[in-house]
């Protein structure tokens, strides 16, 4: 009985304040659509950022008349006691050379003999820790030139200017597509409770009289936060059914031929469109709800 | 069972404890305002208002009217001094207990203070609605006492299609939807014409009869001046007057018609004795034409 006398009130000034809540299902729409087009676009660049620090490698190469035997000394050295080793991926001398020759057949085929050596490719716990690991397995000495930690290492690479460059331009990347979502998000909030906060002032003469004749504030609060969860639902579903739209008119038919948009750790459209719609309801609810305490204070 | 029996009921049952001591309705001792602003509201205000009187507080603007009806509804609370409504100090309510309070008063503005998005009807619904009152409630109540004010022709009218006297008996009614045992109205006849203002009044010395105490705050002591009511007159915060019986007595048994003429400051028509108590509201309905 009651919950339905406050469904009744909140659907009641929803019909009868149609510009206000006409405002505040427009500014539900509009963040709710920047933010089911960005969080995806933020997810696919931060996921193609980590793709790429995913890439940085420390090559550890052999002497080419390393045995067997120094091969699986150096291989039992880099899992079990050098810091900051990922993954290590053991490349034969032979396995080199089929690959370089699919590569570069003429240049191989000149060559003859195969001057190739085994090759360890260590992929570090971080992509920061590349160049510290680097350091781990040749330290520098005293002299300044580098020895490796083990006699059948011939030389550590790690093409020193490329990893600084990734790593910096991926953090750029990141740190800029963060502090992004983090303003348009606030920029959503400030949007969706002004609109709300001025909807309520115009009714706060309304919310005065309520509480002189003796109703307590959660008899006017109720109808307000339904109110709320009404709007939100309207704003978001609007939304929702626009992003599927350009969803299925516009990125589908581009998804196979951008790396980008094809992207596989962007959020599933079902969760992005259940995500968003809590949002904007509860967003909603609580922002008419919240705002409203100021004009109970009668 | 219709207001007017069991107005006429409550009357009876009110007026069969004659030696009986009832606490007064209103008791204010010493009470001061002083406003943030250093301004003073009140100051040292000491009277006692008994059950079903009829009270005017008059003075001028700014002399302590409203802050009285602010203190009385809790909209604000008094820097010193003890208020009493019903035996009750006002400080033992809290915050929370406010609106289950203010259901017990009836109060009426001078600024209407009307729901603009509801009609006639649902505005006095409302105040039933907030203390819980079901439908059957309201179906039970609203279409009565708007009968009583007159307004059963407005039922679905919106506040801005009345006129000020129309909005001003809405706001009557649902003060008094309730039966509150006390009815505060803050310069009701403000905002209206002189003659619109005496059928507002009537409306109230109506309610008065049913043993509902009325205190009424006005500016307009000609009026005050021709009724014989109580007067509580107000200057700079003080009380300076209080007439309570003296001259200001009333017989306190005319007809509405008798009062409205009072009002008018025309004769007094014949005094006409009626039989019945539960007549008093059929009685006051016809002279409303």
């Amino acid at each position: 009985m009651k919950v339905g006398f406050f469904v009744r009130e909140a659907l009641r000034s929803v019909n009868r304040n149609a510009v206000p809540s006409f405002a505040a299902i427009a500014s539900v729409v509009v963040t709710v659509l920047v933010l089911g087009v960005f969080i995806p676009v933020v997810q696919a660049t931060t996921g193609a950022a980590n793709e790429v620090r995913g890439r940085v490698l420390v090559d550890v190469f052999l002497k080419t008349n390393a045995k067997d035997a120094d091969v699986e000394r150096v291989r039992r050295l880099l899992v079990d006691k050098t810091p900051h080793v990922g993954k290590v991926q053991y490349v034969s001398k032979q396995e080199a050379y089929q690959e370089e020759k699919r590569r570069n057949p003429e240049a191989y085929q000149l060559l003859g003999s195969n001057p190739l050596p085994d090759t360890f490719r260590v992929t570090p716990d971080k992509p920061g820790n590349a160049l510290k690991l680097r350091d781990e397995l040749s330290p520098v000495t005293a002299s300044g030139a580098r020895t490796a930690i083990d006699p059948a290492i011939g030389t550590v690479k790690n093409r020193k200017d490329e990893t600084t460059k990734i790593l910096t331009a991926t953090r750029v990347v990141k740190l800029a597509m963060g502090s992004l979502a983090i303003l348009l998000i606030v920029a959503s909030l400030l949007l969706i409770s002004n609109t709300i906060r001025l909807s309520l002032f115009s009714r706060r003469r309304e919310v005065e009289v309520m509480k002189l004749v003796g109703a307590t504030d959660w008899f006017i609060r109720w109808p307000f936060v339904i109110e709320g969860v009404v709007l939100g639902t309207l704003g978001g579903g609007l939304a929702i059914a626009l992003l599927l739209v350009g969803k299925l008119a516009l990125l589908d038919p581009l998804a196979s031929d951008f790396a980008l948009i094809a992207a596989p750790r962007t959020v599933s459209f079902v969760s992005l469109a259940a995500l968003l719609l809590v949002a904007s309801v509860v967003v909603s609810a609580l922002g008419s709800g919240l705002s409203l305490r100021r004009f109970l204070k009668v | 069972m219709a207001i007017t029996e069991r107005e006429a009921q409550h009357l009876e049952r009110t007026r069969a404890l004659p030696g009986e001591r009832v606490p007064d309705v209103i008791e204010f001792r010493g009470v001061s305002k002083r406003y943030d602003s250093g301004d003073t509201g009140l100051e040292q205000a000491t009277f006692s208002i008994k059950r079903g009187e009829f009270v005017f507080l008059v003075g001028q603007t700014g002399s302590g009217k409203s802050t009285i009806m602010r203190l009385l509804i809790k909209e604000l609370d008094p820097t010193a001094g003890i208020i009493r409504v019903a035996g009750r100090d006002l400080r033992d309510i809290n915050s929370r207990k406010v609106p289950y309070y203010r259901r017990n008063l009836g109060v009426v503005f001078q600024d209407f203070k009307l729901l603009p998005n509801r009609t006639v009807h649902d505005n006095v619904a409302y105040a039933l609605q907030v203390t819980g009152g079901g439908r059957k409630d309201i179906r039970a109540k609203v279409p009565d006492i708007l009968r009583l004010t007159g307004l059963s022709t407005k039922l679905h009218n919106f506040p801005d299609q009345l006129s000020g006297g129309e909005q001003q008996r809405v706001s009557v009614a649902r003060a008094f939807v309730n039966h509150p045992p006390l009815l505060l109205a803050d310069e009701p006849t403000g905002n209206l014409d002189p003659e619109t203002s005496i059928g507002i009044m009537q409306l109230l010395y109506r309610i008065n009869r049913t043993g509902t105490t009325v205190v009424v705050a006005t500016h307009d002591d000609q009026m005050v001046d021709r009724m014989r009511r109580r007067v509580i007159e107000l200057s700079g915060g003080r009380v300076v007057r209080d007439e309570h019986q003296g001259r200001y007595a009333g017989r306190g048994d005319e007809t509405t018609a008798e009062f409205g003429a009072l009002m008018r400051g025309e004769p007094a028509p014949a005094p006409r004795r009626l039989t019945e108590p539960g007549d008093l509201f059929d009685d006051a309905f016809q002279d409303e034409s």
